[in-house]
């Protein structure tokens, strides 16, 4: 057994903390409270290849493992937990094309997007269903020689600004699972509708919107596998996606077990600084405690991924653990600074606004458990 | 056109340093190594020359110990060449760096067009090596730049002096220039680039092979051991208008027999 990172996956680490603290880090705090698109920052992580690292070599990707990509995303969400999500729903929609497409059409989707900075968005929850993703209503028919596409998507990251859009629907909501189809749709198609921003409590600089699909015609061979392969590709994209997920509250759980550190070690009360009350230092320990716990698990889930082996049990308990305790760490946070980490003059407030989201969205912590349960009861 | 650019690794700047038991150098085992901030600067505008002469080689150099090449391997995936690498322990002094530096050059085979450093490394401050390096060239030199061009052979360096003025010089090529945060903005070192810079050449020297030996050290170390930690301020009240006389008294004393700075 080795726990240690290679000397490469040392050198992307390094990369990817240097980037989010020199570009990520010092603009945080004004994307947030403005709910600014991080665009510019997105295509220089771009440049760097810290983005759509799911991409294979073949079709000019860097061809990362996805333990990787889980040490890049983690480091990019210590820089901004927000920001973050942006980038990697870049990820999530790329992968149901790399898990379900066909060679032309990752030739044709995932290709552009090694040379070129494009923005994709994964339209899976429905304003009707979230955790109950087999429900899905948008439905897809077969016109002859295109696919017409009508419904409504929920909480779409990156939709204002996506060049395309993977969209689940359905040929029939009776047949459940068996009829969710999995379609790439370029945003240029007629009948495309934004919705507006929403106004979020976190992850604000992050561009979520609804988006209404109006009898939007589909090319034929833009369906991912066939009619009823949706579903299939949906979930294997989840198992590829809750590592990465989990590693955006691995980071900001670091971020805010660093701050708490540094602060604890100035700020003096009663004589002492904060560090020397047992107190706070039990505080710090829980935390150190779940952020290394966290990561034990977040890098298993992706090793898992890397050899081909199941990791649906691992991957929820990655997903429900690091998303928990970075909503426990960022909380004890703002304890620790207290009455400064209320303000946003300070940045941990921030952090734990932006952790909730995490106990939220790709599962919640509460889905994970049913899914946890089911396989251990297997 | 071949440029040479030497760069130092040293120890990450939010590194706690420890001396070593014996106080002969200072802990290493757990040090995590970064390029000198100023040698990126060096690099950085080595490259912008070769993006501008897409002919010019790019050969980073530098003498260390070879656990962990880190700088040179960030060098190269910036952009650089190739790499080259002396063997040396990690507290050499100027002179024998600066020497082993020049070897390592000669060794090459290849005729410099323009030899770049940092101003300084970050870990000893000895702002000496680009100078006894050009020296050994016997090569003009250039230090502290903040503003450099090349016209065919000619380069137009500006250096930074007191009270923020500068000084502009024109030196022939080839010619050592040592550089300072305000050169350039050095790029970062992309995910494709690292990958690149794994297929790169580095060749090994040992300081024998450079030319350098024992005798070469001009510095001996005897000790290395942390500054005294600062003992807690003084405070004086001196809100009392009467006393006021009194505590001025008492500071001045102070400052006389305890801090003996007046």
């Amino acid at each position: 057994m080795d726990f240690s990172l290679s000397s490469d996956q040392a050198q992307i680490k390094d990369l990817a903390l240097k980037f989010a603290k020199n570009e990520m880090i010092p603009l945080a705090a004004k994307y947030d409270e403005e709910g600014t698109f991080p665009k510019e920052i997105f295509k220089k992580a771009w440049e760097l290849g810290l983005i759509n690292t799911c991409i294979p070599a073949d079709f000019g990707g860097t061809g990362f493992s996805s333990v990787d990509s889980v040490i890049i995303s983690e480091q990019l969400a210590y820089g901004c937990m927000g920001m973050n999500t942006a980038f990697m729903a870049n990820d999530l929609a790329l992968l149901p094309i790399v898990i379900g497409g066909s060679e032309d059409q990752k030739k044709r989707f995932l290709t552009p997007f090694t040379a070129d900075f494009k923005i994709a968005s994964f339209c899976l929850t429905e304003p009707g269903n979230g955790s109950d993703a087999a429900g899905i209503k948008t439905s897809v028919k077969d016109a002859g020689d295109h696919w017409i596409l009508s419904g409504e998507k929920m909480w779409i990251t990156n939709a204002g600004y996506a060049d395309l859009f993977v969209v689940y629907a359905t040929v029939d909501s009776q047949l459940k699972h068996q009829g969710i189809c999995a379609l790439v749709v370029e945003a240029k198609s007629l009948g495309i509708e934004l919705g507006k921003k929403e106004d979020k409590m976190g992850h604000r600089s992050s561009d979520t919107r609804s988006i209404k699909f109006n009898q939007v015609k589909v090319p034929k061979e833009n369906m991912l596998g066939q009619v009823g392969d949706g579903w299939k590709i949906a979930m294997a994209t989840l198992d590829h996606s809750r590592p990465l997920v989990a590693s955006s509250a691995l980071g900001g759980a670091q971020r805010a077990l660093d701050l708490s550190l540094q602060y604890a070690k100035e700020r003096t009360q009663f004589g002492q600084p904060l560090a020397k009350h047992q107190a706070i230092q039990f505080m710090l320990a829980e935390m150190g405690m779940k952020v290394e716990a966290a990561r034990l698990l977040v890098y298993k889930a992706a090793w898992l991924c890397d050899q081909g082996q199941k990791n649906t049990e691992i991957a929820s308990y990655a997903k429900a653990f690091a998303a928990d305790s970075c909503m426990q760490i960022t909380t004890d946070a703002v304890q620790i600074y207290g009455g400064y980490g209320y303000s946003k003059e300070y940045p941990v407030e921030k952090l734990m606004r932006d952790a909730k989201l995490i106990q939220i969205y790709e599962g919640t912590s509460q889905i994970q458990r049913l899914v946890m349960a089911r396989e251990l009861l297997k | 056109m071949n440029i040479f650019v030497c760069v130092k690794q040293v120890p990450d700047t939010e590194t706690k340093i420890v001396p070593t038991s014996d106080g002969q150098f200072i802990e290493t085992a757990s040090i995590k190594w970064i390029m000198n901030p100023y040698d990126e600067f060096a690099v950085e505008q080595s490259l912008l020359i070769k993006q501008a002469n897409p002919a010019a080689n790019v050969t980073v150099v530098r003498v260390g110990s070879v656990k962990d090449t880190e700088a040179l391997r960030t060098a190269m995936a910036m952009g650089a060449d190739d790499a080259i690498l002396v063997e040396a322990q990690d507290n050499l002094d100027s002179y024998s760096i600066a020497k082993a530096l020049k070897g390592a050059i000669d060794k090459s085979g290849k005729k410099p067009d323009l030899i770049l450093t940092g101003k300084q490394a970050i870990d000893d401050d000895a702002l000496q090596v680009p100078q006894i390096l050009a020296q050994m060239l016997n090569l003009p030199s250039v230090a502290v730049v903040v503003g450099f061009e090349l016209n065919g052979t000619t380069v137009t360096a500006k250096r930074e002096v007191e009270g923020g003025a500068l000084e502009v010089y024109q030196l022939a090529t080839p010619c050592v220039i040592a550089a300072n945060k305000g050169l350039n903005t050095p790029r970062y070192a992309s995910l494709p680039g690292i990958m690149k810079a794994k297929k790169k050449p580095m060749t090994q020297f040992s300081l024998a092979d450079v030319g350098v030996s024992d005798s070469d050290r001009r510095v001996k170390y005897s000790q290395f051991r942390l500054p005294p930690e600062k003992p807690a301020g003084k405070k004086f009240d001196a809100t009392d208008a009467a006393k006021q006389k009194d505590v001025v008294a008492q500071v001045v004393g102070l400052l006389r027999t305890e801090a003996k700075v007046i």
